[in-house]
């Protein structure tokens, strides 16, 4: 049977958006492997997000026990590695996100089966199973083919894909917990939330952005001033925070923020996938760099292929000028 | 502490522009210019702090080609103790699942407390080398750390990078393999008494029969998963790419900004 087991992802009490994307993914590729989709929850008190993985017309296998308050990637290893031998399913999909990149590789040393990190489609066809992804920040994909294998490991991109909207009342399965007691060896302690700044950059109108193009920190004043001219605030992508040029509080993306400005300047940032999900809630996004190939343009509303700091200048002195 | 750090060889592709070769398998790598993978450079940085405060020794893993001694020799510049760099082309190199066992051969024969390597490759990013290496030596692991503490008792603290901000603390007990975000620590500059010392220190390069690992075990037979096709992706972008000098483009987009009530 070609059963397709995706495991839900859940932190503080809430499932997260990647769960249901790869709803949109497995019923269909189940279908095409001859078996179903089945959703796999792992936590504490898991009742209500059961119900609610429920309403997508999957049926939902829980595992609900104490030992799973808190994500620990040693238990969720152990859970897996003793369900893939009870319900052999024909693949098995966890996000590709800090849950699943934690665990998911030695689950897969561990039971000899193969894995593709970071798919973004998935299709079965003439008796294989084939995986897309990214290589270079996005500007190539690889088509990976898997070997005939008992399961298929696969960890899902966060927002490669739209989630279905929900569809019929599906089932709900309580399974017995394959961890009996806790183990010593890794031990959560806390969750500790991201520092409050003096700008929250979630609120932002406009948001001049930038990114490793800005070079060095003494570039800083140029996007200032043009940030001042226009009442924006500053953020970045990684590389910006990376270097200390921009506080922690202004990273834009998936390991920062999702904004929603009415206006998103992107300066020399490249737009690798993690960065471009947290601005899918900018109304318009302009978009400069150097690299004609950058990824940042396909989600640009108006784009210029040149040198930052050879359009900064000039764009900040005419902005000054019209709105003067 | 005895810390291996494995640390990757890969292109600078962030402004270039990337083709598939013939083969439609490998990339034309022969303009770009090569240095430590980012997470790995923060990775080299973490153990050198760790062996600033708490004493030891740092030997540097990778593996790669002989040019890529220039990078390794950076690393011992900066103050890792010496290195192993494996070359051989008998290896999957595709497949994090086989560079891991061959990586786990060389830590094998090194004694270690901790190994650290960076959480992912920018090249091929799959972010599983680390986290499959953990379990190939069959100890503990955290991935994409922020933040390591060293506490009494054979035990670390470690900060784990969750998505929105959220950090996770966890405690775990060594010896243990931890993969390093970007952003953990400010990576030094190589002294350049630190560049001439380097030059001495023992770099020993080996095949995988050195190591004790059968090449047949890593290699394209004994990966599960086979690379079928590279290509470039067709990009649809629906922007209205301004042109002109560098003049004309600031001046349009500013009236494009003023003229749309944008700003």
């Amino acid at each position: 049977m070609g059963n397709v087991l995706v495991l839900a992802e859940h932190r503080q009490g809430v499932l997260r958006d990647i769960s249901f994307e790869m709803l949109a993914v497995a019923p269909k590729l189940a279908a095409d492997m001859g078996g179903e989709a089945m959703v796999l929850l792992i936590g504490s008190s898991m009742d209500d997000m059961a119900k609610k993985a429920a309403g997508y017309g999957v049926k939902v296998m829980v595992v609900d026990d104490p030992l799973f308050k808190d994500f620990n990637a040693d238990k969720y290893q152990k859970v897996l590695s003793a369900l893939i031998d009870d319900l052999k399913p024909a693949v098995v999909i966890t996000g590709h996100t800090a849950q699943g990149v934690d665990f998911m590789p030695a689950l897969a040393v561990e039971k000899k089966l193969p894995l593709i990190a970071e798919v973004i489609g998935l299709e079965y066809a003439g008796g294989t199973l084939k995986a897309t992804r990214q290589l270079y920040s996005g500007k190539v994909n690889a088509t990976l083919a898997f070997k005939p294998a008992d399961t298929y490991l696969v960890t899902f991109r966060e927002g490669a894909v739209e989630a279905p909207a929900p569809s019929s009342a599906g089932t709900v399965e309580k399974l017995d917990s394959p961890l009996k007691e806790d183990l010593p060896y890794r031990k959560f302690v806390e969750y500790i939330e991201s520092e409050v700044g003096d700008v929250d950059i979630t609120q932002s109108n406009i948001l001049v952005a930038i990114g490793r193009g800005l070079k060095e920190d003494k570039n800083l004043p140029l996007i200032e001033e043009l940030a001042k001219a226009i009442k924006a605030d500053i953020a970045g992508s990684r590389a910006a925070i990376d270097a200390g040029w921009i506080p922690h509080d202004r990273q834009v993306g998936t390991s920062g923020k999702s904004v929603k400005p009415k206006l998103y300047i992107a300066m020399g940032i490249s737009g690798a996938f993690q960065h471009i999900a947290g601005i899918k809630g900018a109304k318009t996004v302009v978009a400069i760099n150097k690299d004609p190939d950058a990824p940042i343009f396909a989600v640009a509303d108006y784009a210029i292929v040149d040198d930052m700091f050879k359009i900064i200048p000039k764009l900040t002195e005419k902005l000054k000028e019209l709105k003067g | 502490m005895k810390t291996i750090v494995c640390i990757k060889y890969v292109p600078d592709t962030s402004e270039a522009e990337v083709k598939v070769n013939p083969d439609g398998i490998t990339v034309d790598s022969s303009r770009f210019s090569f240095d430590i993978n980012d997470a790995d450079n923060y990775a080299v940085e973490e153990s050198v702090l760790i062996k600033e405060a708490k004493g030891g020794e740092i030997t540097v893993v990778s593996i790669g080609p002989k040019k890529s001694d220039v990078m390794i020799r950076m690393a011992m510049a900066k103050g890792c103790d010496k290195a192993v760099r494996i070359e051989d082309d008998r290896i999957a190199g595709h497949d994090p699942l086989m560079v891991a066992k061959v990586l786990a051969g060389a830590a094998k024969g090194e004694e270690f407390d901790l190994v650290l390597t960076g959480c992912m490759a920018s090249d091929d990013g799959h972010m599983s080398t680390g986290v499959a290496l953990a379990e190939e030596l069959g100890v503990n692991h955290a991935s994409m750390v922020k933040k390591i503490e060293v506490l009494d008792g054979g035990k670390i603290k470690v900060s784990r990078e969750l998505e929105g901000g959220l950090m996770e603390v966890v405690e775990l007990e060594l010896p243990a393999v931890i993969t390093i975000q970007t952003g953990i620590n400010e990576p030094r500059y190589a002294p350049i008494r630190g560049i001439r010392e380097a030059q001495k220190k023992e770099l020993k390069v080996v095949k995988l029969d050195d190591l004790g690992v059968d090449p047949a075990s890593v290699g394209p037979d004994a990966s599960q998963i086979i690379l079928e096709a590279l290509y470039i992706p067709e990009v649809e972008s629906s922007a209205e790419f301004i042109a002109g000098d560098p003049n004309e483009k600031a001046e349009k987009l500013a009236s494009i900004l003023v003229k749309g009530g944008l700003i």
